[in-house]
């Protein structure tokens, strides 16, 4: 499912003596099947950019086009119940949402609030909860009694359940500890690929954008002032600079390296591996070169 | 002599104590922590860091063995001693606010102790120096940035002039350039001061800069040590739920990959130093 946001603008608090600017004449293309993240400073506009994507924010000006159906300020409130099951959001801790008895009642819940039959919800919440990597019994558990990393994945099984085309990503992981913030982004890549999502990821972790995106769109005060692939928008440091971002670790090294040898290396690394391997590549040349 | 400002002797605690087969968040932890050092207590999610925290300023109190600091054994009677000598700050920047600007918000704990208000003055403005936030004094706290907000949190918590601050999580809700300015902020304090700082924390980076590290796993101490001893185990953190610092990550893909690196480097500078010895010697 596309989603074009067309010269939006938005003002928190319209034609109140407290109205702030928040978005200026953003522009931003999301292709249906892409894996788009959206990085900037904290207080950007990042998340406001988010709301926008499943009309829980309505533009006062410009539109957004989400799938058919377009969203302006004029947008009545009733028609974007479609949009809310097509476009899923997991906020940033979304275990402060958890509320039901147990972990299935939870995670049914949208489903069921949606017409799914019980049996079809049943079955989701089973299947998701194998996916995520949680034991089969918390189903019947209260979510109160999980830990903070359990918490996390039943939330995300939550908004999962409803079978969104789009899945918007806002920091899923803060506060995880390494192997759990690897393992959650491994499985929205994974299901990103396998189930055709579109996804958007709203990070501050550049090496997470620059390991999953394949678009990356950089906001700064209000507007989006840079979309690219990520091996473009990550090589331009000077850019990166300017909106107060830093590369990826990774190409911090790979500088670092390029400018103490004296050398260029032929591609910019991305990744760790793609680090190690354009390393040793270099390595290997140099040999040849004696 | 330095003296031991914190310890923990053959903790236990449990959330369901009437319920054995509920493994207890802290499990026959025993650590002491000196006047002056840096700790990092890291560990996965789950594994008892946050408990350890509410353990050591008496907001729980263990089923076994003894908490024990400032040279009192934590008690009913002896958690105000103690806490008035410690500082906490908390995950999330936006729940520790109570104050209309900064510096009401940094006096708040003061005029809680009843300090007088000229010494008041002194003090906010000091500990506002200290994490260099002097010039948002009348700042409204909620047009901060996240470690902007932090470092007011850690100026509330120095205002007291505590010996010991705990750091819960502090960095986990910052984005980088808020966890630099306060990870930067923590060093400066530390050489100005010789604060003894306990940081509890998942970045491995930060740990790295720590004098000890204290890993913990399922509830009990795994390691103890300075972050060389803790690192060089090497995978047996990942498997852990941790991970090592980028720079050693690297050193280890760079060795898959075919490239002979000696040295065990925990910063970029290091390896990319050897790295050019190495190159530069072919």
């Amino acid at each position: 499912m596309d989603i074009l946001l067309q010269e939006v603008g938005y003002s928190y608090a319209m034609n109140t003596p407290f109205e702030k600017r928040a978005l200026h004449n953003v522009n931003i293309h999301i292709p249906s099947g892409s894996y788009t993240a959206i990085i900037g400073h904290t207080g950007s506009g990042k998340s406001t950019v988010l709301q926008h994507l499943n009309a829980l924010l309505k533009p006062t000006e410009g539109s957004v086009v989400i799938g058919e159906q377009q969203v302006d300020a004029k947008t009545k409130g009733k028609h974007l119940r479609d949009i809310r099951r097509q476009v899923g959001i997991v906020f940033q801790f979304p275990e402060q949402q958890l509320f039901d008895e147990t972990v299935l009642k939870d995670i049914m819940f949208g489903p069921l609030n949606y017409g799914v039959s019980e049996e079809e919800a049943s079955r989701r919440a089973h299947e998701l909860v194998e996916q995520l990597g949680l034991p089969a019994d918390v189903l019947e558990k209260s979510p109160f009694d999980l830990s903070g990393g359990q918490m996390r994945r039943v939330a995300i099984a939550g908004v999962l359940a409803m079978e969104p085309d789009v899945l918007v990503l806002d920091e899923p992981t803060a506060g995880l500890d390494p192997k759990g913030r690897r393992e959650i982004m491994d499985l929205f890549h994974e299901l990103h690929v396998k189930k055709g999502l579109t996804t958007v990821l709203v990070t501050h972790s550049m090496e997470d954008a620059a390991r999953y995106a394949d678009q990356v769109a950089i906001m700064h005060q209000g507007k989006c002032v840079a979309t690219g692939e990520p091996k473009d928008i990550f090589s331009n440091e000077e850019q990166l600079l300017d909106y107060r971002l830093e590369p990826p670790r990774t190409i911090r090294l790979q500088r670092k390296f390029e400018e103490k040898m004296g050398i260029k290396l032929d591609s910019i690394s991305l990744t760790e591996e793609a680090l190690a391997k354009n390393l040793a590549l270099a390595f290997l040349e140099g040999r040849e070169a004696e | 002599m330095n003296s031991i400002i914190m310890s923990f002797k053959d903790v236990t605690f449990t959330y369901t104590p009437d319920d054995q087969s509920v493994r207890p968040a802290v499990a026959d932890l025993s650590f002491s922590i000196e006047e002056g050092e840096w700790i990092a207590l890291v560990g996965h999610n789950g594994s008892g860091k946050s408990t350890i925290a509410k353990l050591m300023n008496g907001l729980l109190f263990p089923q076994a063995g003894e908490v024990a600091a400032m040279n009192l054994t934590m008690s009913e009677e002896s958690l105000w001693d103690i806490r008035s000598q410690m500082g906490m700050v908390f995950q999330n920047p936006d729940n520790q606010f109570v104050g209309a600007t900064v510096q009401d918000d940094v006096a708040f704990a003061l005029e809680n102790n009843g300090v007088p208000h000229e010494e008041m003055v002194v003090r906010v403005k000091e500990s506002l120096r200290q994490v260099k936030m002097e010039e948002f004094l009348d700042h409204e706290p909620h047009h901060l940035s996240g470690g902007q907000k932090q470092r007011v949190a850690i100026a509330g918590a120095l205002a007291l002039r505590p010996r010991l601050l705990i750091l819960d999580e502090a960095t986990s809700m910052l984005d980088p350039q808020g966890r630099m300015e306060v990870i930067e902020t923590i060093r400066e304090l530390r050489e100005e001061t010789g604060l003894t700082v306990i940081s509890i924390t998942h970045d491995l980076e930060e740990a790295a800069l720590a004098d000890r590290i204290i890993v913990m796993n399922a509830g009990r101490k795994h390691k103890e040590g300075t972050p060389e001893e803790v690192f060089l185990t090497g995978n047996e953190l990942t498997t852990l739920g941790l991970d090592l610092p980028f720079a050693m990550r690297m050193t280890h893909l760079l060795r898959e990959a075919g490239v002979q690196v000696l040295g065990e480097h925990m910063t970029e500078d290091e390896l990319v130093e050897e790295l050019w010895t190495f190159y530069s010697k072919k």
